[in-house]
């Protein structure tokens, strides 16, 4: 494939800096020892994803992967790399482009209470966007929202109602159409369907399938439930601390994967297959993304780890075509 | 399109089409008996005080109305032309049932024009403090502190004494010694409302600052300003009081509830306490049903407490 | 099977008398449970597992009630108990773990305070008896070095270690039965895995009772012996995991499990179970799954029984069968 990807993270790093404030410059005038905090929630992290693709991103909570689709969809800007559009540097781009770029990515967000403004009518919160950047005339909104809301299975007739008035799969669609409104070509979904219930779950999942199928959307599917994962995306990334531990095609990695983190994800994973088994856990706590491990951030926790693992981070390498993973025993 | 044939999405919302959030309001409103009475005592010192050259028996600032022969009658008497002074006369032989309706509006004006102009200073600076962050925000909200340690009435006293008397120069004073309240609780829930994730949505959606700061924060923010106003007010209205009773506040002419009482005052001592009593009784229901209302409107517009 | 029964509850009934009306949040549910059992008590938000739980703690609070029922721990009947006997029983014979781990602990005590407390206030033992027995709770969950824990403040562990001291704290005066409700959810899957793994050890050990309230299926079938479904209120479904799992009676539980992604085969759609769980406040005349319902017919609007279809099998349906037509792959 020579074609750019859609979308490409070129070595893209987002730290958080908890800057003193006056109190503690003061302090440290006095002989005192406070130090700026910095989180690298992003370390250093490429990735390419193709038109059409489905890229799963997953790991546990403080490993960045909310924090990396939020740099994708333009709400953190990088700390440093660049994030490429059809193979242009977003951060390069001016006006009109920008701004295309922009609305081309549109994220799907996880609790679908606080995603909503709950001052604003339905109607508001799908028509504002399209108004705003004169997608539609101001004649055609109404009409234009009419057909967001039945294209995400909302009937149009409830648009005048407050996001309060819904539940919470109702108010996911509503988000969903929300994003639409501008046409996106690619969703950003963060957690959309971790606070729903298990029917609803299915409901709003089937909804991502048949937009992709009706829209040819691309999608970064963000989540820590593998079952979802696994069913839903074609290609599979696993985070951890900040870094990306490995990348595969889904199938490969569900049955074979190659890093030792991501394979005690995997082995972890409550399956409704599973009966009355023996739980085997793997030890120890997820550190602290203020304190990470050196080297290898999982070597504290891995029942593989070597002296250089202590040392020495691994790099990405190819294992397989279209496969990468980054562990020292790769090497051996 | 098979997404429209899932029936869960056009089945009913949750709740019904009438539960709009000023319904919501009123129904929480309304659960204390105390706040609904309160309430009602409130727009009724409304109406008097809009209303007082019609609802008054008498104009107090009408010279040719007011006779000094009748001054410092008790409660209950009569005039020489065989008006009845419910609550008595003051010292200039006003009745006092129509000096206080009349110095009512004058305090609510006084109280609710400072705090309609400090809310919106306060606003104003208190969003931009949240959204600008960093050094603005710092300096901002250092004001704010020096503002907020300093009692308001030393400020407002300053402040008159350099400004000199009038309604104009107490509202400038109240504004100023008021409006850092405003500026930190906007400050403070605008800060919230930031992080949700419907203003990162916003952001996606690629809309401007001001509309997000404007249109999305800021609706947000309102309720626990329209509570500070309240509060605020019935402190302005008591600011005000407090000015007037200590003689730099408003002008003798047109008496505020506060300056009632300071004129009251001197005849306490003879036995003649209804001059200063009335007005003072006035002054407290009107601060207190606006503090009783105030309180309910917090417990109703709380968050926290929200389902 | 003939453990001895710990735990009868029968016909449970706890209805909110709200500004908007009766809610019936638990109406009618009945189940046992035997020594060293774990009970999983399945449903989505609003089925009234959660009350049930509380109900079971005498924890509910206005406008809430207990309207009727039997709840009879060990021969003894709660219902009806006045305050005083359940802060009796509550945390000696019967305790409760919560999703968020800070319902149990007090931010600003050590745990060691804490937790002697909690013997102390059950037991007449002497400080250091009760520190000793404080140290061994928390070995026996898991904690590494409980002797240095023991001093530490609630904010100083990550989530899964508060978890932890929380069900260490539970366990103290060794209670009959342990209901949780939800412990693992908000947590991340390794951090849970080692959950479950203690969990499970603790009830084969000590023959501890445990009645496990979730909405995920997949941590059920793993660590539960039999299952009981909850819809609007009632069990609609009840029996050993495997079989439920496996061929479940009623449509709602098929649905269920038809929704988790891991038994569709990857990419399709989910089987989906149509609309939403109806409100409390004005449920349907008859089945309240049957609006849902893809075998609902005229029959459907009278309320059917729960009854024992099979040996251990209940269900509450007019036309149970014993299929997952859709599931594993499209065996069908």
């Amino acid at each position: 494939m020579s074609a750019a990807p859609l979308l490409a993270l070129d070595a893209v790093s987002k730290r958080f800096v908890r800057r003193l404030d006056a109190a503690e410059k003061i302090v440290n005038l006095f002989g005192g020892n406070r130090r700026e905090e910095v989180v690298h929630a992003v370390d250093n992290v490429s990735l390419q994803i193709a038109e059409g693709e489905v890229v799963g991103l997953v790991g546990e909570s403080g490993c960045g992967k909310s924090t990396l689709g939020r740099v994708v969809a333009g709400v953190h800007a990088a700390s440093s790399g660049r994030v490429l559009w059809r193979g242009r540097d977003i951060d390069s781009l001016s006006g009109a482009e920008r701004r295309e770029a922009t609305l081309k990515i549109q994220m799907i967000f996880q609790d679908p209470m606080s995603s909503l403004n709950p001052r604003m009518r339905v109607r508001d919160i799908v028509g504002e966007a399209p108004r705003v950047h004169g997608l539609v005339s101001s004649g055609e909104v109404a009409d234009y929202v009419d057909r967001m809301l039945l294209r995400v299975g909302l009937d149009p007739s409830y648009k005048s109602r407050y996001p309060h008035q819904f539940s919470g799969g109702q108010r996911q669609r509503i988000g969903i159409a929300r994003a639409l409104a501008v046409q996106p070509d690619f969703l950003v979904c963060d957690e959309s369907i971790a606070a729903l219930d298990v029917s609803i779950q299915a409901q709003v999942l089937n909804l991502f399938m048949d937009l992709r199928e009706d829209l040819g959307l691309t999608y970064l599917f963000i989540s820590h439930d593998l079952g979802v994962v696994e069913h839903l995306a074609d290609r599979v990334v696993i985070m951890y601390l900040g870094r990306v531990v490995e990348s595969a095609p889904a199938a490969e990695l569900f049955a074979d994967p190659n890093h030792p983190y991501a394979r005690a994800l995997l082995e972890e994973v409550p399956r409704i297959d599973t009966r009355k088994r023996v739980f085997q856990p793997v030890k120890g706590e997820i550190p602290s993304p203020l304190a990470p491990p050196t080297g290898c951030h999982f070597h504290p926790r891995c029942p593989h780890a070597m002296p250089r693992c202590r040392e020495e981070a691994p790099a990405l390498r190819e294992i397989a075509p279209g496969r990468v993973s980054a562990c020292h025993l790769n090497e051996a | 399109m098979a997404s429209t044939e899932t029936p869960a999405g056009g089945a009913a919302p949750v709740r019904p089409a009438l539960d709009t959030p000023f319904r919501r309001f009123l129904s929480d409103f309304t659960d204390s008996r105390l706040a609904v009475l309160a309430a009602i005592l409130l727009v009724t010192i409304i109406i008097l005080a809009v209303f007082a050259p019609w609802l008054a028996p008498q104009n107090p600032y009408d010279l040719a109305v007011v006779s000094i022969f009748d001054a410092r009658l008790p409660p209950g008497s009569q005039s020489m032309d065989g008006v009845t002074f419910w609550l008595g006369t003051d010292g200039a032989g006003r009745d006092l049932l129509s000096a206080i309706i009349y110095g009512l509006r004058i305090s609510l004006s006084v109280g609710v024009a400072s705090a309609i102009i400090a809310l919106t200073v306060g606003m104003i600076v208190g969003l931009l403090a949240a959204y600008a962050g960093g050094r603005i925000e710092g300096l901002i909200m250092r004001i704010v502190d020096i503002q907020l340690s300093l009692p308001a009435v030393l400020i407002a006293l300053i402040l008159l004494a350099i400004l000199g008397k009038g309604i104009d120069k107490i509202i400038i004073a109240l504004v100023i010694a008021q409006w850092a309240y405003y500026a930190r609780t906007v400050r403070a829930s605008a800060l919230v409302e930031r992080r949700r994730e419907y203003v990162e949505a916003a952001a996606c959606l690629g809309l401007s600052h001001a509309r997000i700061v404007f249109r999305h924060i800021l609706p947000n923010c309102i309720a626990p300003l329209i509570v500070v106003g309240t509060v605020q007010t019935a402190h302005a209205i008591a600011l005000e009081a407090t000015l007037s009773f200590l003689g730099v506040g408003l002008p003798q002419t047109e008496p505020s509830l506060g300056l009632l009482i300071s004129n009251g005052f001197e005849y306490m001592l003879s036995g003649k306490y209804w001059i200063a009593v009335f007005p003072g009784v006035a002054l407290l229901i009107t601060i207190v049903t606006i503090n009783i209302v105030g309180d309910q409107l917090r417990d109703v517009l709380n968050p926290r407490l929200q389902k | 099977m003939t453990r001895e029964t710990v735990l009868e509850v029968r016909d449970l009934r706890t209805h909110f008398f709200t500004k908007a009306g009766v809610a019936r949040a638990v109406d009618g549910v009945s189940f046992s449970l035997a020594r060293g059992e774990v009970l999983g008590l399945v449903g989505e938000s609003g089925s009234g597992k959660t009350v049930t739980g509380f109900s079971l703690m005498g924890l509910v609070d206005p406008p809430g009630r207990l309207v009727s029922g039997s709840i009879r721990l060990g021969g003894e009947e709660l219902a009806g108990l006045p305050e005083e006997g359940w802060r009796r029983l509550r945390g000696r014979r019967i305790a409760m773990i919560f999703q968020d781990p800070m319902m149990t602990l007090n931010p600003v005590l050590r745990i060691d305070t804490q937790m002697i407390e909690a013997i102390r206030a059950h037991a007449g033992v002497s400080r250091e008896a009760a520190r000793e027995r404080a140290r061994e709770a928390l070995a026996r969950v898991g904690i590494p070095s409980p002797d240095e824990r023991l001093a530490a403040y609630p904010h100083q562990f990550s989530g899964g270690m508060r978890q932890r001291v929380a069900i260490a704290i539970a366990l103290l005066n060794e209670p009959e039965v342990i209901v949780a409700d939800e412990p693992t959810t908000a947590l991340d899957v390794t951090i849970q895995a080692q959950i479950l793994y203690e969990v499970q050890k603790l009830c084969a050990d000590t023959g501890l009772a445990m009645i496990w309230i979730t909405h995920d299926l997949a941590v059920v079938g793993g660590l539960a012996d039999r299952v009981a479904v909850m819809y609007a209120g009632r069990i609609v479904e009840q029996g050993p995991v495997d079989a439920v799992l496996d061929a479940p009676f009623h449509p709602y539980t098929h649905g269920l499990i038809g929704s988790v992604p891991s038994q569709n085969r990857r990419g399709e759609r989910l089987t989906q179970i149509p609309g939403m769980a109806p409100s409390l406040l004005s449920l349907p005349e008859g089945c309240s799954f049957a609006a849902r319902c893809p075998r609902a017919d005229a029959a459907c609007t009278v309320m059917p029984e729960l009854s024992e279809l099979e040996a251990g099998r209940l269900a509450r349906c007019h036309h149970p069968h014993r299929t997952l037509e859709t599931a594993r792959g499209g065996a069908a």
